[in-house]
């Protein structure tokens, strides 16, 4: 008996609404989270993970009441966040139904935001998210959704990050995202062999033997994906039959 | 039968409470020791760490409320980190007293798998369950936790495997524990729920 490999759909939101974007740019309406969640909870998805990817100060409520009104239409664990930057901020996603917070560039200028995290939620409850992009035979990281670069090397982050508090990596590629070439696999399995806690890959992922790719060269713990989900091109319950008949343990629901 | 959650401060009582509303249970938060006296059925969620859910317990005065409901044969159901607080002691926190309940220690997984043990596992069903009842043998079930309960004991019911077998359900009497996270299991997990709200009275 082991976990299974778990099949994580993404809801980038502007606060609002579901949106999407190629590489963290040119966004346009994917539609209502809720619906969304609801559909993803009945096709059979692990977890989800709705990120506000406008995390402007202003819309923070906006997207509080969409974390709500997901959450109501799941029985699936849920992962929240953007431009989380205090424990408080933390505190109203976890409030409003997450199970999980990600948080990515606060906690690049502030590694001790994830040991507090981790001491008021447990390390289960905490994802540092990480966007990299390759950089010779290396990854960095960027901050603030991709735009700015950062002196960080992603496995070192990676690292530093878990002996901070982090339960959970969940890293991105960003020379893939939005790309649909399938995952960066040299990324994910270097980010996977250096910590000793679960690792979600993200970007450019479109169809099931990229997924069958990122579980076992990737070595991947769950992998995440947007687009083709929300478009239909991809549905979860054909992936997970697909990973299935290729020997990956995957959760079948009946 | 309203069911009270056990409110100890830190614990995210909304998926808990939504998915028993889902199942049109009504649900109260304890509020004070007296809550947890009149309760007709308690609800034990926990996440996080042991010492915070057990220094929660205290600082509201619940320990001994909730020691002596159990011991009147109130249905309770701890979940997670709510069935670790039912043992004497926890490695996790050794120096704080559990609930216990149950004899006996929780102890960490072991250090050569990843942790936390967080996904969906199977739950293998050793002997008859109630709170298990409907549910297949080798049901997946989600799980976020580092430390877990023995799975030899004579009270564990159900085991999942991960390093080692540890308990996956424990029962005794009127006291049911699930280490995994019948709220967020899907249409397992509300069966649990339903099998908890269906307790024999």
């Amino acid at each position: 008996m082991t976990l299974t490999r778990r099949i994580i759909p993404c809801l980038d939101t502007d606060g609002a609404r579901v949106v999407k974007g190629v590489n963290f740019v040119g966004l346009r309406d994917a539609g209502d989270p809720a619906e969304l969640a609801a559909r993803y909870n009945a096709e059979g998805a692990d977890e989800l993970v709705v990120l506000d990817i406008a995390a402007s100060r202003d819309r923070r409520s906006t997207f509080l009441e969409t974390i709500r009104n997901v959450a109501a239409e799941l029985a699936i664990p849920l992962t929240a966040g953007g431009g989380i930057r205090t424990l408080e901020e933390a505190r109203a996603v976890v409030l409003a139904g997450a199970d999980k917070v990600t948080v990515n560039t606060a906690a690049i200028h502030d590694p001790e935001l994830l040991s507090r995290l981790a001491e008021e939620f447990g390390s289960q409850a905490v994802v540092l998210a990480i966007d990299a992009k390759r950089d010779g035979k290396n990854w960095k990281v960027y901050a603030r959704g991709g735009r700015d670069a950062t002196e960080l090397d992603a496995v070192d982050w990676a690292k530093k990050g878990v002996s901070h508090g982090a339960g959970e990596i969940l890293i991105t590629s960003m020379d893939r995202d939005g790309t649909l070439s399938g995952f960066d696999l040299a990324l994910t399995a270097a980010i996977s062999t250096a910590v000793r806690v679960p690792v979600i890959a993200s970007g450019g992922a479109k169809s099931p033997l990229h997924f069958f790719d990122v579980f076992t060269e990737g070595r991947a713990d769950a992998a995440l994906a947007a687009s083709i989900f929300h478009d239909g091109v991809q549905s979860i319950r054909s992936l997970k039959e697909f990973l299935a008949s290729r020997a990956v343990e995957v959760r079948l629901p009946c | 039968m309203i069911v009270t959650l056990v409110d100890y401060g830190a614990g995210n009582l909304a998926s808990v409470e939504r998915a028993l509303e889902r199942l049109g249970a009504a649900t109260r938060r304890s509020e004070s020791p007296d809550s947890i006296e009149r309760a007709e059925a308690l609800l034990l969620p926990g996440v996080g760490h042991f010492a915070a859910l057990i220094r929660g317990l205290d600082v509201r005065g619940l320990r001994e409320p909730l020691r002596a409901a159990i011991r009147r044969g109130v249905p309770f159901l701890g979940i997670c980190l709510g069935l670790q607080a039912l043992y004497e002691s926890s490695e996790e926190a050794p120096d704080v007293p559990g609930l216990n309940i149950f004899d006996g220690s929780v102890q960490g997984l072991p250090a050569d798998v990843k942790l936390p043990h967080m996904g969906w596992n199977r739950v293998r069903q050793l002997r008859e369950s109630s709170a298990l009842r409907g549910v297949p043998d080798g049901a997946y079930f989600y799980f976020a936790h580092s430390y877990a309960a023995d799975g030899a004991d004579s009270r564990v019911v159900a085991t999942s495997c991960y390093g080692v077998p540890f308990a996956a359900v424990v029962e005794r009497e009127n006291v049911w524990a699930v280490q995994f996270h019948p709220e967020k299991s899907a249409a397992n997990g509300a069966a649990v729920l339903q099998n908890f709200l269906r307790f024999p009275q």
